[in-house]
């Protein structure tokens, strides 16, 4: 076996570890199915009574923004999971064998890909039954969904990142909720950004979390002629930039997370 | 044949405190090795080392052959490694996290189901082997522990302190599981704080302190090395035990231990049958009621006590009795 096919093997072997830990671990499963569930239900009843937006329903405008906010809130849970397992010393047994040493991070990215599958898929099935519509052709919603967890697995490493950086499960957990609310909340999830007042719409639009929302809305058609795009850059040309951004977290993460990693467990 | 586990001057520093200082190890092929030493001796340093989880501050060593720094990803195929800590996933089974492991061994998934199989039996945890983990107890926690460094049938195995929590059932077979594995050729590498433990399945042993090997040999070099006999006498009070201690000083060539709760008193000698003699005469002629008199080697505890502190200075055991 070669360096690259041990490293995906290994990879493999992580994932499959962590998604049965998944499946058997109610917390983490109601955490990526339950909670993003409540959430459409309560945005598409509470707000969606409330907020009227020009030629379209607020639930066709939310559902992407949910999508989203999912994706960052449950990156938490990558976070959470690498700080446990720090505690544990279940990594003093992983590299004492002659697996790849960044199968650790590689499966633990990737079982949070198949939660978020999981999670999309759950918050679509309740969207559609709510009264969202994907409005575009199959194959751009196949990209829309794709792209979803493609930014999802880049910020799983960022998670995984400043876990291993901070290292205490509490800390970290603390942290976490501190970096993702603004991320969520300061974005055009779930307001229309030109409506805020100048520095916060700079904010909201140059956010990645408000690209990637404005991708998905392009590819699943949700966008209304009566709503313009604002004009940023990122905003104007969302689905580039969404793949921009997801490049560039990963090409900055990955390879910080793992020199984390190594220093994290080498003491 | 060069020896399967070899440490020249290991020495490894956290801050200011110097865990390891310069630390020698030579284990040969197919042997048990015994490391013993006081708490913060330095026993898991020294193992975190060899199974390439820490990086020496200087000095080398090598596993198998391989240098544990320059060759770590090499000699992880050839070592099976269990903590002082048993590292299990609490919401796998027993079967997932072997299976687990094997993988990741690269044995292949057929192999290392079997090998699960294999290992959850001779464990005595086959019953158990579908259960996640969360629900075990720590003694099988630790025994799962165990199963996972013998996954791979490693030739040189390193085991931080194996029998720790275990009932004496589940260390015998464990011990027994060393001896087979000994006998086909394994080389192994133990901490632990049961000396008897050291006594049975040791070839040789180091004793531990400061990060530094004291001495080493075997049980029975240690036991000469520490000197000649014991006399043990067990009186009937606390206000015997404390005449008697002070009559018998002249005979004693070491430290005294007075064992307050069993009224036990051992004098350590240097010619056997005649100080046993005098000793009794003196008890005689002093109306002392003895209830039990004997003549022993000094045990692998007292090995330990005796080498031990010396270095740290804080006499072991040999208070005057407190009441
Ligand atoms: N990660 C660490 N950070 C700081 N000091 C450490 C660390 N690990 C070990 N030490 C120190 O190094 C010394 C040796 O520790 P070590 O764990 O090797 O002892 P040990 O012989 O295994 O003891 P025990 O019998 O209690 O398991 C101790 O003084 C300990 O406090
Ligand atoms: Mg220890």
């Amino acid at each position: 076996m070669n360096a690259l096919q041990m490293a995906v093997a290994d990879g493999m072997t992580i994932t499959r570890r962590n998604v049965l830990k998944i499946k058997r671990a109610p917390d983490l499963l109601g955490g990526a199915i339950i909670l993003p569930i409540v959430f459409v239900l309560l945005f598409a009843y509470v707000f969606g009574s409330m907020i009227d937006l020009p030629g379209m329903s607020y639930q066709e405008y939310m559902i992407p923004g949910i999508f989203v906010q999912t994706i960052v809130t449950s990156a938490q849970i990558t976070g959470y999971t690498l700080t446990l397992d720090l505690q544990k010393g279940i990594f003093d047994r992983f590299r004492t064998l002659p697996m790849a040493p960044s199968a650790v991070l590689t499966g633990q990215t990737s079982s949070d890909v198949v939660m978020n599958a999981a999670s999309v898929v759950a918050m679509t099935l309740v969207g559609l039954a709510v009264g969202w519509r994907i409005h575009s052709e199959p194959h751009r919603a196949v990209l829309g969904f794709l792209l979803l967890l493609l930014f999802a697995y880049a910020f799983s490493w960022v998670t995984a990142t400043v876990a291993l950086a901070l290292r205490k499960p509490e800390v970290f957990n603390n942290i976490a909720t501190i970096v993702s609310m603004p991320l969520v909340f300061l974005s055009n999830a779930y307001v229309d950004s030109t409506r805020l007042p100048g520095p916060l719409r700079a904010v909201a639009e140059w956010n990645p979390v408000s690209t990637v929302i404005q991708a998905a809305r392009e590819l699943f058609g949700n966008t209304n002629a009566a709503m313009p795009v604002p004009g940023a850059w990122p905003l104007q040309h969302a689905v580039p930039a969404a793949l921009l951004w997801s490049a560039l977290l990963l090409a900055v993460f990955v390879p910080l997370a793992i020199r984390l990693y190594k220093r994290a467990v080498s003491q | 044949m060069p020896p399967a586990i070899m440490a020249e001057g290991l020495v490894k520093k956290y801050g200011d405190v110097v865990a390891l200082d310069g630390m020698d190890l030579s284990v040969p092929e197919g042997t048990v090795f015994g490391l013993l030493g006081p708490n913060g001796a330095g026993k898991t340093t020294a193992v975190r080392i060899l199974t390439t989880l820490l990086k020496p501050d200087s000095g080398r060593a090598t596993v198998a052959g391989f240098d544990v720094v320059a060759d770590a990803r090499r000699l992880r195929s050839h070592i099976g490694a269990s903590g002082q800590y048993a590292a299990v996933d609490d919401h796998l089974t027993g079967a997932e996290n072997l299976e687990m492991v094997g993988r990741l061994y690269h044995l292949g998934v057929k192999r290392s189901r079997q090998r699960a199989r294999e290992l959850l039996e001779r464990f005595d945890l086959t019953e158990a082997g579908d259960r996640p983990v969360q629900g075990y107890s720590g003694g099988m926690r630790r025994r799962l522990d165990l199963a996972g460094a013998l996954v791979a049938a490693p030739p040189v195995l390193f085991l931080d302190e194996p029998t720790t929590g275990l009932d004496p059932r589940a260390r015998m077979s464990l011990w027994d599981v060393i001896s087979e594995l000994v006998a086909d050729g394994t080389t192994v590498l133990l901490t632990t704080q049961y000396l008897e433990e050291a006594d049975r399945l040791a070839r040789a042993i180091a004793v531990v302190d400061h990060g530094r090997v004291i001495a080493l040999g075997t049980a029975d070099e240690l036991k000469d090395q520490v000197g000649g006999d014991r006399i043990e006498l067990t009186m009937t009070s606390a206000a015997d035990l404390h005449t008697v201690r002070s009559a018998l000083a002249p005979l004693a060539v070491g430290d005294m231990r007075a064992d307050a709760a069993t009224f036990q008193l051992t004098i350590p000698v240097s010619d056997g049958t005649a100080s046993l003699t005098a000793a009794l005469g003196h008890l005689a002629a002093e109306h002392v009621v003895v209830r039990d008199a004997g003549l022993r080697r000094p045990t692998l505890d007292e090995v330990f006590l005796t080498l031990t502190e010396h270095r740290t200075g804080e006499p072991v055991m040999t208070k005057e009795p407190t009441r």
